[in-house]
């Protein structure tokens, strides 16, 4: 990739003043412009209000809230089994990539009840959960083109999804919410195919992502449209609790997987990558670089594949002592953590709560828009890659 | 529709090529069975077809389907995988819009959870599109509430906001099932020619006046 994104010659913004408004004494109005809750680039039902000058946005004010559906509360009712049936809900908040969550509420849930989970089990959930990591950075690269005006990679991006669905399809039932992990380990074992299966896929997203860095990496047009857009630095990224690919695209190498390692991830060897300038062009370069690591850490995870059972010793009444727990990790968006309250005797949680990282990552969205074109508000929100089933919960 | 066609079993001059075909066939077989030729024009019926208005434009309208793009939730990922190239829908004449105006769409996919924050968008969006229109309502959520029954802000199913005209359960549908609602969706389309479609607002308003024809 011969790409130089050190060019200072790329003008950002110009200034906001304009010469014949100001020689002319022509008076502008301001425009209050609404994008959304439906849009085709708001990536879901996410509403902002634009304050513009001409085509400057002078003033963002972001609307969630029209996905609320209560992962949290339902993630309580407690008529039968509810610590098991909490995750369902936790599912289809982030869509995309289904199984880091999954894993996440699983740790946690193993936390609390002092749950034993299989080696075999554990490696299949890492390669899973990196696989839907891989399906996400995916999605964003397709819907990220796609804002950017450019429709044709969002087809390739969803030929690499499709070669993931029917892994998942095989490997738990379902394409997008298989369901598969349980506190203690799995449903059920992984088909007899599954190392090859997932070699397979692994050669495919390789090359998948050379195909992807030739469609848009280089491409002059995506260049000039996402190299200095959305600028966060990494002091006021720390100051605003973002996290994942926005904040380490402004400089700062924190991947929870290396900061917190949790499950497996302390015997793989892969790299974080890390930005300089914080702008959308390098968290879509990290998201591509992720989904190259990731592949590596498939690699290995499917090379050192235990044999053994994959349930643990979970009873199949669920019943953790009374206490909390917390768990972290690295989702596809950021760090994602959910809390588990129980109180020693219900059937279900007392409280669930996820800390959502597009949730906080939105945050961002004032530093990154105001002062920019309103196309370019568009690409910022891209490149922060919300998915409000995670955002609105 | 009618077809009104030469008779192909006659060993006519009419059509040369369609004699071909009758002494291509090994004796004893009947004509029918045959392997038609190659010749487009020679498959064509010759002559007029006749059909009923009513059906000629409601083929029209089934076979190009625009949908708006309406994605709420999850479904809406399988809805645009059933865009892409694996399963294409562009193949049934539903375009993916780059621009996705309402006002340009005959079809609303309501694929994901309702909520009742979103319900009066949605209802805007439903009025602003054209007459005529249809509603397909795709998964669970958009069908009755979904894996979210009775949380309070979720709405237990679109049709208590707008009218729907095929339901797809799943959670989400497999890209397959989705095409089979749209096809369902252009059977019902096709028997509305006789049927008539759903009055809407403003035709009911017609047909209760003093008699002018509603289109």
């Amino acid at each position: 990739m011969a790409i130089d994104i050190s060019d200072p010659s790329i003008d950002t913004l110009a200034p906001t003043e304009s010469q014949i408004v100001e020689e002319r004494n022509l008076e502008t109005v301001e425009m209050t412009i609404n994008m959304g809750p439906q849009h085709p680039s708001t990536h879901g039902v996410f509403r902002m209000v634009l304050a513009l000058a001409g085509e400057r946005v002078q003033q963002v004010e972001p609307f969630i809230g029209y996905l609320h559906r209560g992962a949290e509360k339902l993630g309580e009712a407690g008529d039968v089994e509810g610590y098991r049936k909490a995750v369902i809900w936790l599912d289809r908040t982030d869509y995309l990539s289904v199984w880091p969550n999954e894993h996440c509420y699983m740790l946690c849930l193993e936390k609390l009840a002092g749950l034993q989970v299989p080696e075999r089990a554990e490696y299949i959930r890492v390669i899973l959960s990196e696989l839907g990591r891989i399906n996400s950075h995916a999605m964003f690269y397709g819907a990220f083109g796609a804002d950017a005006g450019a429709t044709t990679p969002f087809m390739y991006a969803f030929a690499l999804r499709e070669e993931l669905y029917s892994l998942f399809e095989a490997v738990g039932g379902q394409r997008m919410f298989p369901n598969y992990f349980r506190p203690g380990g799995l449903r059920e074992d992984v088909p007899a195919d599954f190392v090859a299966r997932v070699g397979h896929v692994v050669d495919t997203g390789y090359r998948a992502c050379d195909e992807f860095d030739r469609l848009l990496s280089g491409n002059e047009i995506f260049l000039a449209r996402t190299q200095g857009i959305g600028v966060v630095s990494a002091e006021r990224a720390i100051d605003l609790g973002l996290s994942g690919p926005v904040l380490r695209a402004a400089g700062m190498p924190l991947d929870v997987r290396r900061v917190e390692p949790y499950s497996l991830y302390d015997r793989f060897d892969f790299d974080v990558p890390v930005g300089t300038r914080g702008d959308c062009y390098e968290r879509y370069l990290i998201r591509l670089q992720e989904i190259r690591q990731s592949l590596g850490i498939v690699e290995q995870a499917i090379r050192d594949l235990p044999a053994g059972p994959i349930m643990g010793n979970a009873p199949k009444a669920l019943r953790p002592p009374k206490g909390d727990a917390y768990q972290r990790i690295e989702n596809a968006r950021g760090d994602f953590g959910v809390y588990i309250v129980s109180d020693g005797r219900s059937a279900a949680p007392y409280r669930v709560k996820y800390r959502s990282p597009c949730f906080v990552n939105l945050q961002g969205l004032n530093d990154m828009v105001v002062g920019a074109y309103v196309a370019d508000a568009v690409l910022a929100l891209g490149s922060i890659d919300i998915v409000l089933g995670e955002v609105d919960r | 529709m009618g077809i009104i066609a030469p008779d192909r079993a006659s060993a006519g001059t009419s059509s040369a090529i369609g004699n071909q075909t009758a002494v291509a066939g090994a004796p004893g077989t009947l004509p029918e069975l045959n392997p038609q030729p190659e010749n487009l024009y020679a498959r064509l019926p010759q002559g007029i077809v006749t059909t009923s208005v009513d059906q000629l434009f409601q083929w029209a309208r089934k076979s190009s389907l625009w949908p708006m793009t309406f994605g709420l939730a999850c479904c809406a990922i399988e809805m645009i995988g059933t865009f892409m190239a694996k399963h294409d829908l562009d193949r049934f004449g539903l375009i993916g819009q780059v621009g996705a105006t309402p006002r340009q769409s005959d079809l609303m996919i309501v694929s994901g959870t309702v909520t009742t924050k979103m319900v009066p968008a949605i209802k805007t969006l439903y009025d602003q599109m054209p007459e005529p229109k249809w509603v397909i309502s795709m998964g669970g959520c958009a069908t009755c509430g979904g894996p979210y029954y009775r949380y309070p802000t979720v709405v237990q199913g679109v049709d208590q906001a707008i009218p729907v005209d095929v339901y797809i359960g799943g959670c989400p549908p497999r890209p397959e099932a989705l095409i089979h609602g749209i096809l369902k969706l252009q059977e019902k389309i096709m028997r509305q020619a006789k049927e008539g479609r759903r009055p809407t607002p403003d035709m009911e308003l017609v047909l209760a006046g003093d008699g002018v024809a509603a289109a």
